[in-house]
């Protein structure tokens, strides 16, 4: 059979495209607090998502990994329940509780039914505020934080992680080290510790909420003085800001495996910056994600150097960094390096085509809508919204700043942003033909 | 095997169930086309969004002897040229309206998929016919396109020591079925897969009435019926579709034992397979106990296994019991246990295999049974906010040898497991004789 993809067909096809038709409430609870809220009443249940500002840099000093493994105990034994009574309670209600830590954010996420929604808020409020930390607990998750840190010392993929974190942030920053701690430091945690890292991160005043499903606006209000009323106010001081400094080179980090893994970057730039548009743009362009871009084009689909390549934007709450990833046999990764160097020289000297960005444009405008299916991953953007303090129209408003990028912005961006001359790699294998050079 | 690594792949398949007022079941159509396509329509019409995926039945376990990971190395090929596509043309017309697209082979099935706009279903539709049939492959493209599943290779099994040893178990469980090669191949076959052998199989293969269209989101029965005539109709049916038939187990009479040592182990753990019947269509009783059995058993802090050795002992840091029963052939049933430190391998093993007989022999704790039985009704009502979940669960079992029926009444077989078929399932499955125990070591120390 044949087949005519014309012209015509593709400029039809590009016409308009979806948007999201989000519709977000601001309550404030009678105790104060704040949540978005998108009532979805179509299907008897809640996706709840909850932020603590601060996260794993709220460690205090020496005491690396204590927020880490109190995370990890906050489902281990609450109010009157141990840790199995807890599960069980849980399980019952067919409720979901999820928590996790990054540096800048303590991440609540939480989907439970309608039907029996009291109880289940009920439940994730005593693991919230009433956590019991019991000795069996704390010992049992402490051998598998520690089982989790021996597995990393031997993961190729962390020790590029590592190495290029303290490169980037420094040792004493806790960006500079990992979340989970070392094996000494966790050993060392007492349960005073976790005490105090619970009493210095889940604070009232630095959170952020998001709600989305089967609840109207009076109902959260009550849920949330519920959920999180009893909580303290003013955690630990947050990090001070980094200034992030990588000088162009090669950090080999020698271990024995056939492929060699690679994190590449350097400075960035901060997600308020009025550029930040224009950065994100030209990321598209050069290496985030697709088979289109420039870094998949010229290290995989005409090389075949790697099964994949890509480049992203990471800015934190206290530093900016421009980063990238790639993994090549250890005969291929010198190449691979290479052609990732050039690329990155080619778009700090001539910016992208008019095609690139228009392309660039089409997708990220389009995909934006993608963006919103399920309860749950809306909830989290809502909560990813308010931690980067955007308005709550920034929906409607979101695909109007990606089109407004001019050619002349990407340009000038184009020259400010991407570094040749610092562009830092850090490999982990046994790479031919590279060793450590210059640099830090 | 997914042609493009994610940083999270969301193929949560999970159990699911009846609740009586909300069956994610009832947003689903099914038809079949002139030419023997099958399609299966899953509405959501919450956003103007659709998925759009087209699943072969066809996957590594359908593969020439010899020719290891040519179902995997074809799948990154489709992304090639065709009549009337430039190589990579098909992903940029996806990008460009805003989609993405990617595909993933397994032993039983192939699938490509896009999420676009709603709007856009035509057009994806348009070109996933093109390229049913019309690829258009050169020798460069072999050349470059196996270094990049060689390089997949590397990052996936290489690279890391688990990897390298789940080859091992599964190659020792399975005696004479395709399950025990890897799905991305051996290395050794992979680096002599030729232009030929890609498409041989294409054209074995890659025809309407191997595939079935499965299309989730923001649209109907009708305008998928009608875009699908459009699209996929004109297309023949292969009258020359063999009937799928791989070389089958023999009975197991041999317990086996396969230990891994590799330098870069860190964490030393134990595996334990069982070879175990899979759903069958109309017959899937068997398996709906065993799906329970891995709850009870190893379904997190609550399960017997994790009560036996990580509360009542410290044996273990960690422990699971899986079964997925959606497969073709007979596939495992699975155990894993991490020792805490300072307990061997061999202390572990011993542990688990008293639970597992202490388990038979205690009976099976009715709260947790009903607990269990509750998160699978509410998994109903949950996988109505995730209409591309239920749509994959369709499209991998209609590539199982299951039909829409059976996947409707999953749901309600697995609430109406009694006790006694889940002490007769375990009785059942825990034969040593069908069985591989795998320890996976650090290497040996060198001798002083």
């Amino acid at each position: 059979m044949m087949m005519r993809i014309t012209a015509a067909v593709f400029a039809m096809a590009l016409a308009i495209p979806a948007t999201a038709d989000v519709d977000i409430q601001e309550i404030t609870s009678p105790g104060g607090l704040t949540s978005w809220l998108v009532e979805e009443p179509a299907i008897p249940f809640i996706a709840l998502e909850v932020r603590f500002k601060g996260g794993g840099s709220l460690d205090l000093p020496g005491k690396r990994g204590a927020i880490s493994l109190m995370t990890s105990l906050l489902e281990e034994g609450a109010a009157d329940l141990d840790a199995r009574g807890f599960a069980r309670a849980k399980e019952g209600m067919a409720a979901s509780f999820g928590y996790s830590v990054s540096d800048d954010g303590l991440t609540v996420t939480a989907r439970f039914l309608t039907e029996n929604s009291d109880d289940a808020v009920d439940l994730l409020r005593n693991s919230l505020v009433a956590p019991r930390f019991d000795e069996e607990a704390v010992e049992r998750v402490r051998q598998q934080l520690l089982s989790n840190i021996r597995s990393d010392d031997k993961d190729p993929d962390t020790l590029a992680r590592r190495a290029f974190d303290v490169m980037a942030y420094g040792a004493e920053h806790p960006y500079g080290s990992s979340i989970d701690g070392t094996a000494e430091s966790i050993t060392g945690l007492t349960r005073d510790d976790l005490i105090t890292a619970h009493r210095n991160l889940l604070v009232k005043d630095r959170v952020d909420i998001g709600v989305v499903g089967d609840i109207d606006p009076e109902a959260l209000g009550a849920m949330l003085d519920k959920l999180l009323g009893d909580l303290p106010t003013g955690g630990a001081a947050l990090p001070s800001k980094v200034d992030v400094s990588i000088k162009g080179g090669v950090t080999v980090v020698p271990y024995d495996t056939p492929q060699s893994v690679a994190i590449f970057g350097h400075s960035g730039i901060d997600r308020d910056d009025d550029d930040f548009f224009a950065a994100f743009l030209l990321n598209h362009v050069l290496g985030a994600g697709g088979f289109e871009s420039r870094l998949m084009t010229e290290v995989r689909e005409k090389r075949g150097l790697t099964y994949g390549v890509y480049s992203y934007l990471a800015p934190k709450d206290f530093a900016a960094t421009y980063q990238g990833s790639v993994a090549s046999q250890n005969d291929r990764i010198g190449e691979a390096i290479t052609v990732i160097g050039d690329e990155w020289r080619k778009i700090a000297t001539d910016g992208v085509t008019a095609k690139e960005l228009a392309d660039a444009k089409l997708f990220l405008t389009g995909a934006y809508p993608l963006r919103f299916d399920g309860n749950s991953n809306i909830a989290s953007i809502l909560v990813g919204m308010q931690s980067q303090d955007l308005p709550i129209d920034y929906i409607a408003t979101r695909n109007d700043k990606v089109n407004a990028v001019t050619m002349e912005d990407v340009t000038r961006v184009a020259k400010r942003i991407y570094q040749p001359e610092n562009l830092h790699f850090v490999v982990v294998g046994k790479p031919v033909g590279l060793s450590t050079s210059a640099g830090n | 095997m997914l042609r493009q690594p994610l940083l999270a792949l969301a193929v949560t398949i999970s159990a699911t169930a009846v609740a009586v007022t909300a069956k994610a079941n009832d947003l689903v159509t099914n038809f079949t086309l002139d030419n023997g396509m099958d399609v299966v329509v899953v509405e959501d019409h919450r956003a103007p969004v659709v998925q759009h995926m087209v699943w072969y039945r066809a996957g590594s376990a359908d593969e020439p002897v010899g020719q290891s990971g040519v179902a995997h190395f074809l799948e990154h090929l489709l992304f090639k040229a065709t009549d009337t596509l430039e190589a990579g043309e098909f992903s940029s017309v996806v990008a460009a309206n805003g989609g993405r697209d990617n595909a993933f082979t397994s032993y039983d099935y192939t699938a490509y998929f896009q999420r676009v706009a709603a709007d856009r279903l035509g057009l994806m539709m348009q070109m996933e016919a093109d390229r049913m049939k019309n690829i258009r492959l050169t020798e460069a493209d072999i050349l470059t396109e196996r270094d990049v599943i060689l390089e997949e290779r590397n990052q996936r099994t290489e690279n890391n020591p688990r990897a390298l040893f789940g080859e091992q178990l599964n190659a020792a469980q399975y005696l004479n079925h395709r399950y025990g090669v890897p799905i991305i191949g051996w290395r050794h076959e992979m680096e002599t897969l030729s232009l030929e052998d890609a498409l041989d199989f294409y054209g074995i293969h890659y025809s309407p009435n191997n595939a079935i269209l499965v299309v989730s989101g923001d649209v109907t029965p009708d305008e998928v019926r009608a875009l699908a005539n459009k699209h996929y109709g004109p297309i023949p049916a292969n009258p020359d579709l063999p009937e799928r038939f791989r070389s089958q187990e023999p009975p197991q009479n041999a317990e086996r034992r396969v230990i891994f040592r590799d330098p870069r182990v860190a964490t030393e753990y134990l595996s334990r397979s069982y070879i175990a019947p899979e759903r069958d269509a109309g017959a899937q009783e068997k398996a709906a106990a065993l799906r329970i059995l891995a709850e009870l058993l190893g379904g997190g802090t609550t399960s017997y296994l994790t009560e036996k050795l990580q509360f009542d002992t410290q044996t273990a840091v960690y422990n699971g019991a899986f079964y997925g029963g959606t497969s073709l052939d007979d596939t495992t049933f699975d155990l894993i246990i991490v020792p805490q430190p300072g307990v061997t391998l061999e202390d572990a093993e011993a542990a688990l295999d008293a639970a597992i007989v202490s388990f038979i022999e205690d009976g099976v704790d009715v709260d947790a049974l009903e607990r269990i039985k509750m998160q699978v009704r509410a998994s109903e009502i949950y996988a109505r906010d995730n209409a591309d979940g239920v749509a994959r669960r369709y499209g991998q079992a209609l590539t199982t040898g299951l039909t829409v029926a059976d996947v409707n009444e999953w749901p309600e077989l697995l609430q109406a497991v009694t006790e006694e078929d889940i002490l007769n399932a375990a009785r059942a499955v825990f034969r040593k004789e069908t069985s591989v125990t795998g320890y996976l070591k650090k290497a040996l120390e060198a001798t002083q």
